[in-house]
């Protein structure tokens, strides 16, 4: 007794549950009605409202129908038929545990209890090739509602580009709920490359909604469109795609320009970081410092150590002993953080090996600057095989901060964030040496020192250490440019070397003894390198052609862009 | 030159000496057993590396121009004579084909244009000359014209052979790319496996060191040597004296390239490759490095360099392969710093310190 008012409890819930779905028309409940459903012309009319739906229950539910995985039972023999879905593991008897498709709620009997159920003692909700067309449809249009913005504009694209006219109203429908804007302009490139198939009075508008839309990805998709009206001897269609891609041509060419500037934007932005150490050493103070791309390296390493000591900490092995260096397993913001305490840190390591250095070579060669390119090189090899030996020779992970990933794109062009970042961290640095240079007494000194020594020297001031402390902080910049390297490049003991010989073009090119013509030098040579690529697809050819550029253009002016004026002959 | 001093003469005698041990004797230890292929193979590397130094020294000791190009121009020559060496595998090669393996590999079935030609022995020798001088006209050309001097030099020189070498690296240039060239089978018809090909090879090498030698020191003595040094000590003085510089400078220039570039022809027999990684700043900077532990503005110096230094090489890198670097390293620092001079100068400086001790109880 007690049973049967449960029994039909459950039974006028369930009859609830499922009116006042249908009346909400949630998923679920739609397919419900769809399996019980008697009429075929029913089955797919409910299928098909089921056309630009976003919920996740669907595909499952969907794909379990067409592979036999739904299964109607009743409870008991009088009660109405309830579709279900198996899931979960078989236990001994081959039972799963049964989830009702109108609720996903497990099935359960009489007594309250979850009821298991055997697949193979059970019927398979029947479909057929109608409905399965149906429910391709809908599964098909699925991913255009995917929560996840890149892969639901991929799916819209791939509908666009199978040019199927069918599924046009499921576009449209699309359309109509799409809040997002690149996925509204996918839509809408997909719905125009789509009515390329559709009557001509529609292909004609398509083509002009394309060429408005500048679409990139459907060139290929519209240059077939045309030659087919050609052929067909439909010229006014053709025209109107011939303006299309000549429009998208145009757009194209757009991107391009203002991808390879920003690109050669950045690359210059790198050399001008790398470089503008040299051209404190090497361009105020005329010292050949073939080691300054260790400094990079060394700086790099500073990053990599406080990183490791951010996170897990590290072992240094180092002429046969080894040093531990426990980390402090910073987690999440905290460990993004690294990159700001790596940064001062870099500097001061690079300044003081290049203080070291100054005092026990360099200064010894001031009047030697031949001399004193090959005792830097000796130092830059001893540097390098001690970083081998102290971090392997293999290139190290430095992981950069996740705000370096990720790219902003404006009308097609894409910004990545990282080139964005190299830009500003030039800008940041190139300020930060006109401060010192210009707002400080020790740049004061500094400039006194390399305009004139020997007056400098009767003045009273100490030129033995400005001369450490200038190179120190031509040093120290060497070891910043290799923080931020760690940050978008490999790191190895041969890092410098990379860019030693870009290093002295930039500073050659500028004019020796000019902090702004390096700056100019810097972003030319990364715009030319740049245009050079993309005008040639190649990059190690493009390479070599702006070497030998560097080369032509000293022979118009040899000694830079800037020219400090002199009347010693021999400057 | 009529009358040579004492000097002179002792030199002469010890060049002599030292060329007919290098040149007869030493090679003829050699065909008796007493002294092991490796060894005269070894020892004609280093003679070929010592070419190489005193192209260097010609540029960088008398004439004070830093060239770091000297490896290009040394790998150009070893290029020319190692395409000669490509086409005389013949069929021999791994794939069996009448063209070199690594075309094989690029898709080719027939030999580039430019390749044809250097089958021929007498081509490929002048194409080792011609080439390397030709460039070293363009760029000599155009560096002095510009007046392009001291450390500017040096970069930019360093520019080019870093050009060179990502050009060469490719594979699109046809000259094997990133491997070079190697499995070299035959030279004018002698299998360079034959312990007496490479004893020939090693007589030339000696018989042209001893010529360049020779007509250096011939060089060094007339006027143009004079003026070559004193371009070096005050280049602005002599250009007021009413000498194109730019013209001696040139010509010592392609001369040097010259050198180098015999120099890289005879080493790519007898090592049996050449690949593109000889031909970086780096190498040059090795060369520099050779030179300036030897003594430079002297001759005799970079022979003497490049010999000991390559010889510590192969101890070391047998020895302590970490600490190669770090030797080669902190010699040139050492060197540098303490020892200007180089070891040629090493008895100078102890004759002078003998004195210095000799004279102090007198005093």
């Amino acid at each position: 007794m007690r049973s049967l008012t449960r029994f039909i409890f459950i039974t006028l819930f369930g009859l609830l549950a499922f009116g006042c779905a249908f009346a909400t028309e949630s998923p679920r409940a739609i397919i419900t009605a769809a399996i019980l459903a008697k009429d075929q012309a029913h089955k797919l009319e409910l299928i098909g409202s089921l056309v630009g739906e976003s919920d996740e229950a669907i595909k499952p539910l969907l794909m379990a129908w067409k592979e036999d995985g739904l299964f109607v039972c009743k409870a008991s023999d009088d009660a109405p038929p309830l579709p279900v879905i198996l899931t979960g593991d078989k236990d001994a008897n081959d039972a799963q545990a049964a989830l009702r498709v109108d609720n996903g709620q497990p099935l359960l009997d009489a007594v309250g209890k979850p009821v298991r159920l055997v697949a193979g003692d059970l019927t398979s909700v029947e479909h057929d090739a109608e409905l399965r067309h149906a429910m391709k449809n809908v599964l098909d249009l699925l991913d255009l509602a995917t929560p996840d913005i890149i892969k639901r504009i991929q799916a819209i694209q791939a509908v666009g580009f199978s040019q199927d006219v069918e599924k046009i109203p499921a576009l449209e429908k699309r359309l109509s709920l799409e809040k997002n804007s690149a996925a509204r302009k996918s839509l809408l490139e997909a719905l125009a490359v789509t009515r390329l198939k559709a009557s001509d009075a529609e292909k004609l508008s398509a083509f002009n909604e394309l060429k408005d839309l500048h679409s990139l990805s459907s060139y290929d998709l519209i240059r077939t469109a045309m030659r087919e009206e050609e052929k067909a001897g439909k010229p006014e269609l053709a025209e109107a795609g011939l303006h299309a891609l000549k429009a998208i041509d145009l757009h194209k060419t757009k991107i391009n320009v203002f991808g390879t500037l920003f690109r050669g934007l950045s690359l210059g932005s790198i050399l001008l970081i790398v470089a503008i150490g040299l051209a404190i050493t090497f361009g105020l103070m005329g010292v050949i410092n073939m080691a300054h791309g260790e400094m990079i390296a060394v700086g790099a390493y500073t990053t990599y150590l406080v990183e490791n000591i951010f996170g897990t900490g590290i072992t240094i092995p180092f002429f046969g002993f080894s040093l531990p260096i426990p980390g402090i397993h910073a987690t999440g913001w905290f460990y993004q953080t690294y990159f700001l305490v790596a940064l001062p840190l870099s500097f001061l390591a690079a300044a003081l090996v290049g203080i070291a250095l100054e005092r026990s070579i360099i200064r010894f060669l001031y009047r030697r600057p031949l001399e004193s390119l090959l005792a830097t090189w000796g130092v830059s090899l001893l540097l390098q095989q001690a970083l081998k030996l102290m971090f392997g020779s293999n290139n190290v992970q430095v992981s950069s901060p996740i705000y370096l990933s990720g790219n902003w794109t404006i009308d097609d062009i894409t910004f990545g964030w990282n080139r964005i970042f190299v830009i500003g961290f030039a800008g940041l640095i190139v300020f930060g040496v006109w401060l010192i240079l210009t707002k400080t007494p020790l740049g004061l000194l500094i400039r006194s020192v390399m305009q004139n020594r020997n007056m400098a020297s009767c003045m009273g001031v100490r030129t033995e250490r400005v001369n450490m402390l200038t190179f120190g902080l031509g040093s120290g910049l060497a070891g910043l440019a290799g923080a931020f390297i760690s940050q978008i490049g490999n790191v190895g003991p041969s890092l410098g070397q990379n860019y030693i010989v870009d290093c002295f073009m930039t500073v050659v090119v500028g004019g020796v003894g000019n902090l702004a013509g390096t700056i100019y030098s810097a972003l030319g040579i990364g715009l030319v390198d740049q245009s050079l690529q993309q005008i040639l697809l190649n990059p190690v050819l493009g390479k070599i052609l702006v070497l030998v550029a560097i080369i032509l253009f000293l022979q118009w002016k040899p000694s830079g862009l800037f020219v400090t004026r002199s009347r010693n002959l021999d400057d | 030159m009529s009358t040579l001093s004492t000097r002179h003469k002792v030199e002469l005698i010890a060049a002599s000496a030292i060329g007919l041990f290098f040149i007869v004797i030493f090679p003829l230890l050699n065909a008796h057993g007493m002294v092991s292929n490796f060894t005269i193979n070894l020892w004609g590397k280093y003679l070929c590396y010592a070419l190489l130094a005193i192209s260097v020294d010609l540029l960088w000791g008398y004439t004070g121009l830093l060239s770091l190009g000297q490896a290009l121009f040394f790998s150009f020559g070893g290029y020319m004579m190692g395409m000669y060496l490509m086409r005389m595998i013949g069929d021999l090669g791994q794939y069996h084909k009448p063209i070199p393996d690594f075309l094989v590999f690029l898709g080719w079935t027939e030999l580039p244009k430019f390749w044809k030609p250097f089958a021929s022995f007498p081509f490929a020798a002048s194409m080792i000359f011609l080439l390397p001088g030709l460039l070293a006209l363009v760029f000599g050309f155009l560096a002095f014209r510009s007046r392009i001097k001291g450390v500017y030099f040096s970069i930019l020189t360093q520019a080019l052979t870093y050009g060179a070498s990502l050009m060469f690296f490719r594979n699109d240039m046809l000259m094997g790319g990133n491997n070079g060239f190697t499995d070299f089978k035959f030279i004018l018809g002698h299998d360079l496996r034959e312990a007496s090909t490479q004893r020939g090879l090693f007589i030339v090498t000696a018989i042209v060191l001893l010529l360049v030698y020779a007509s250096l020191r011939l060089l060094s003595h007339t006027k143009f040597g004079l003026v070559q040094r004193a371009i070096r000590d005050g280049e602005n003085r002599v250009l007021f004296s009413g000498y194109a510089t730019a013209h001696f400078k040139l010509f010592i220039f392609v001369v040097a390239a010259l050198i180098a570039s015999i120099g890289g022809a005879l080493y790519v027999p007898q090592v049996g490759i050449i690949n593109p990684s000889e031909m970086t700043p780096d190498k040059s900077l090795e060369a520099v490095v050779w030179c300036a532990v030897g003594g430079r503005g002297t001759l005799v110096g970079p022979i003497i360099g490049a010999i000991s230094i390559n010889s510590l090489k192969s101890w070391a890198s047998r020895a302590a392969p970490d600490y190669w670097l770090v030797i080669l390293g902190g010699l040139f620092v050492v060197v540098v710093l303490l020892l200007p001079g180089g070891i040629v100068s090493i008895p100078a400086r102890l004759k002078s310190l003998w004195q210095r001790v000799t004279r102090q109880p007198s005093a």
